[in-house]
């Protein structure tokens, strides 16, 4: 049988959303997308982890969690059910750029959630007992990130890639010694120098109007004060400018866990297009060069990819993988050739257009939603990425050439400079690491500090 | 709150059946088709074999080379999938919907003519990444070995649900071309598939092509009777399995055999499960993690089986400094507070208010459209329940739910399964440890 061709493609646009600033200088976005009756609220707020206070690391994302604890008039368990009884929940966290709490409700439930929704972010009581057993879940979490090899891998690449101090080699999260350093009044006075209506931006996506999502930004929030705080972030550099291996302990493991990598580039970057589309046919797609050759053509693993963290700050770039530890060094071997090769030859227009329609076309499949739509849009006040931003990302995408990859892997991967991590089994892996010659070796456990 | 997706259905001659909705929101449409064949099916010696045929489907057949499928999918700007459980294998794509024929005819490709394309060497490459995807899943990753011990202890030995869905290295091991071939025959045939279409699409068209295309393939010879599926409403007593393991804290499954999925009596089920576990309103978090902080995490939830018997399943990581005694003994508590006090209406309006609201918002997706049809017509032959599920679940009563509880979270009821620390090498400090240098 004949295989079809595609037909005339319909037009898409993103959804259309607008922008409002309230007097005490908060902004309200919304856009009205009415398929299903629900609506998704985001309060995104300049409260980030790369600011958090050395020696307590986690303490954005503590506050974060601590602000759904209770408000002055009712208490953490109550306000649960009152979000759980309309049908939804108060979720919040912090990242490396920004805090954002969130809620996705039924239509008609969604001025009483909202009325609730607002209190939470201005009205926190923080109690102490609440803290306490935050901070408790936070260890217990620490011991099951470590547990699992994957957990452990990140954390551990992560602190490999940049140098002694950096925020971006401690956990976002924290680590078991900074979170227990952590005080109620450091989330108090973290909440009140960061929390405020100049630095929280209100997101509504769904069955609702403009006019109905300013109104209730404006009733709710309108009388809320505060500045927003500049917050100045140095940059975060690399441990060495030099390949380096490291084996992280893991005895009779069934697998190696692999990262290979170095620090990548910022996410608001001349060249991010061109970089995004280069780490696709490396190894971002299924049908990726790293992928087709590690799973496809060796079996070696369940999958393998490669990516940019994309932070504000140059955050990692990373390969991914896991192998049959039997296989390590020839899985390792294999990433550093398509590394060699991805830098010395053009690609073909072939794997460049496998790559560039791919990203175009999966661009309307990632947007359904009403959550998808509000976290780009709180990327783009994160980023401070221009309002034109997703109208004009497939035609960027389309725009980048074979030569534009070519310069991207040459100009921003460096093989010189690659970190090399397994965490496996050392009595297995490291004779052989050793003879492969990429650069100094360690072989460490870990104990959660 | 009412919200009704459109969904129109017919079978072609050779027993598909294909369920069309609507939603011109954007241009983009899903493809699912979901095969009546699961790790249930499999024949003893061939555990893993139902998920192992799924990935060899990725593989090309007659018209398509292999790994041409993910790559024309990709290429024309759609993402992709399969995936097996106990009692299907579903595979899906979503794409722009001017590519609406290219999805089409790749599934109809492989269900047609999927034989020509297999290979020696691809089936043991696809072995060696499924035996990596066991490592990856279950061998080195902490309590992975959760599900093939809740189904060896709540499945009897010759239940089709006992044994391990990724299956054992042994038996991925034996799997043979042969195997790929009486399978495909068996069970991959039109009158065994079901195919739904959601998203941009104009009804016209979409039943011209699925005639074009899946059309000439003919239907198979029947698909064999799975072996006796029904058990008795309780386990009869309690089991219990300690397993050490990997891990820092202690974890607890308990599970309860527990209504069909799809059931009139499967609902109260489900519901018990939220009430007990569903977010952090729920019993057990409640109690176990937030007041009493013996707790880490704590949740509850079905399998969702339709054959037999369903299992509900409560799931409880311990703080750091709990013993599995301990942990036991205290989510037992919260089970028999349950049984004897059952539930208030509004535990039961919480729960459904939560249940609800995930029924809508899961309908935003093409996919999960398709999906949920699919899912529906296979395995209780009516997609158009789809449409019910708010209703079902809001006429559930607080009494059934207590009923539930009472009948079928009694101690001769009980399937639990515990992890438990193994002893470790002590270890040193990050800080302290000694660097090795190579040379």
């Amino acid at each position: 049988m004949i295989r079809p061709q595609p037909s005339a493609p319909r037009e898409y646009h993103f959804p259309k959303f607008e922008v409002r600033i309230l007097e005490n200088g908060m902004r309200i976005i919304v856009a009205s997308v009415q398929k299903l009756p629900v609506v998704t609220v985001l309060a995104v707020i300049d409260a980030t982890a790369i600011a958090d206070p050395a020696g307590k690391e986690g303490l954005a994302e503590l506050t974060a969690q601590a602000i759904r604890e209770g408000t002055t008039d009712i208490d953490g368990a109550q306000l649960t059910l009152e979000f759980e009884k309309l049908g939804t929940s108060f979720e919040s966290g912090a990242d490396w750029d920004s805090t954002v709490a969130s809620m996705t409700v039924l239509r008609d439930k969604l001025a009483k959630a909202f009325s609730l929704f607002s209190d939470v972010i201005m009205a926190p009581a923080f109690r102490s007992d609440d803290i306490e057993r935050l901070k408790a879940e936070r260890l217990s979490e620490r011991l099951q990130i470590i547990d699992e090899p994957r957990g452990l891998a990140e954390e551990t690449f992560s602190r490999f890639l940049y140098a002694e101090g950096a925020r971006y080699g401690e956990p976002m999260s924290g680590s078991s010694k900074s979170v227990t350093a952590i005080t109620r009044d450091d989330v108090a006075n973290f909440y009140s120098e960061n929390y405020s209506a100049a630095s929280t931006t209100l997101i509504f996506v769904g069955d609702l109007t403009l006019d109905e999502g300013v109104e209730l930004g404006q009733a709710s929030f309108g009388a809320w004060k505060g500045a927003r705080k500049s917050i100045v972030v140095k940059a975060d550099v690399p441990a060495r400018t030099s390949r380096a291996s490291r084996i992280v302990s893991k005895s009779d493991a069934a697998q190696s866990e692999l990262r290979i990598g170095h620090v990548g580039v910022p996410r608001v970057h001349k060249d991010y297009f061109s970089i995004v589309v280069m780490n696709a046919i490396l190894g971002g797609l299924f049908s990726s060069r790293i992928n087709l050759n590690l799973r496809e053509a060796h079996g070696f693993t369940y999958g393998a990819s490669s990516y940019y963290d994309w932070r504000r700050q140059a955050g990692p770039f990373v390969i991914s993988t896991a192998v049959q530890s039997e296989v390590t060094v020839a899985a390792i071997t294999e990433v550093l050739n398509e590394i060699d090769r991805i830098r010395n030859e053009q690609i073909g227009e072939d794997e460049l257009s496998l790559a560039t329609s791919y990203l175009g076309g999966v661009f309307p499949i990632r947007y359904e939603t009403t959550a998808a739509i509000a976290a780009a849009l709180a990327n783009m006040v994160t980023l401070k990425l221009p309002e034109s931003y997703y109208d004009t990302y497939r035609s960027n995408i389309a725009a980048v050439t074979t030569l534009d990859v070519l310069n991207a892997a040459k100009e921003y991967v460096h093989p010189d400079e690659l970190q090399i991590l397994v965490v496996g089994d050392p009595t297995l892996l490291k004779a052989p690491i050793e003879a492969l010659q990429v650069g100094r070796l360690t072989v460490l456990d870990w104990v959660e500090a | 709150m009412s919200m009704r997706i459109p969904v129109e259905k017919f079978r072609l001659d050779n027993g598909l059946l294909v369920m069309l909705s609507q939603d011109k929101t954007a241009p983009i449409v899903a493809v699912n088709l979901w095969y009546h064949v699961g790790s249930a099916n499999e024949r003893s010696g061939r555990t893993g074999f139902a998920h192992l045929f799924e990935h060899m489907l990725f593989q090309g057949s007659e018209n398509v080379t292999a790994n041409e499928h993910f790559e024309l999918v990709q290429r024309a700007g759609g993402t992709l999938n399969g995936s097996t459980w106990l009692e299907r294998t579903n595979y899906f794509e979503t794409v722009p919907s001017n590519q609406l024929a290219l999805a089409l005819w790749l599934e109809s490709d492989r269900m047609g003519a999927l034989l020509p394309a297999m290979t020696q060497k691809k089936l043991d490459t696809q072995r060696d990444v499924v035996k990596n995807e066991r490592r990856w899943s279950v061998d080195n990753q902490p309590y992975g070995t959760c599900w093939e011990k809740l189904q060896e202890l709540a499945f009897p030995e010759w239940h089709p649900f006992h044994h391990s869905l990724i299956g054992s290295m042994e038996d991925l091991s034996e799997a043979s071309l042969e195997d790929v071939a009486q399978f495909f025959r068996t069970y991959y045939t039109p009158d065994n598939a079901v195919l739904s279409i959601a998203g941009d699409f104009e009804v016209d068209e979409a039943r011209k092509l699925v005639e074009l295309y899946f059309g000439p393939i003919p239907r198979g010879s029947g698909r064999p009777p799975l072996n006796k599926m029904d058990l008795p409403a309780t386990f009869g007593r309690s089991r219990r399995v300690v397993v050490e393991d990997d891990v820092s804290l202690c974890r607890i499954y308990m599970a309860f055999r527990s209504p069909v999925f799809g059931s009139r009596e499967y609902y109260a089920a489900s519901v018990a499960g939220a009430i007990l576990g569903m977010r952090r309103g729920s019993r057990l978090y409640r109690s176990l993690v937030r007041d009493r902080q013996i707790a880490a995490d704590a949740t509850a939830f079905t399998f969702d089986l339709a054959k037999g018997a369903d299992i509900l399943i409560i799931d409880v990581t311990a703080r750091p400094d709990i013993a599995a005694e301990q942990l036991e003994a205290e989510v037992t508590r919260e089970v028999d507070l349950m049984r004897k006090d059952g539930v208030s209406e509004a535990e039961v309006d919480r729960a459904v208010a939560l249940i609800q609201t995930d029924i809508v918002t899961v309908m935003q997706t093409a996919s999960e459209r398709a999906d949920r049809l699919s899912m529906f017509a296979t395995l209780l032959g009516d997609p158009d329940l789809v449409n019910e599920q708010a209703d079902l679940y809001a006429a559930v009563a607080a009494a059934e739910v207590t009923a539930f509880a009472r009948d079928r979270m009694g101690p001769d009821n009980r399937a639990i399964l515990i992890y438990v620390p193994k002893e470790r090498p002590e270890t040193i400090n990050e800080d302290d440890s000694v660097e090795v240098a190579a040379s």
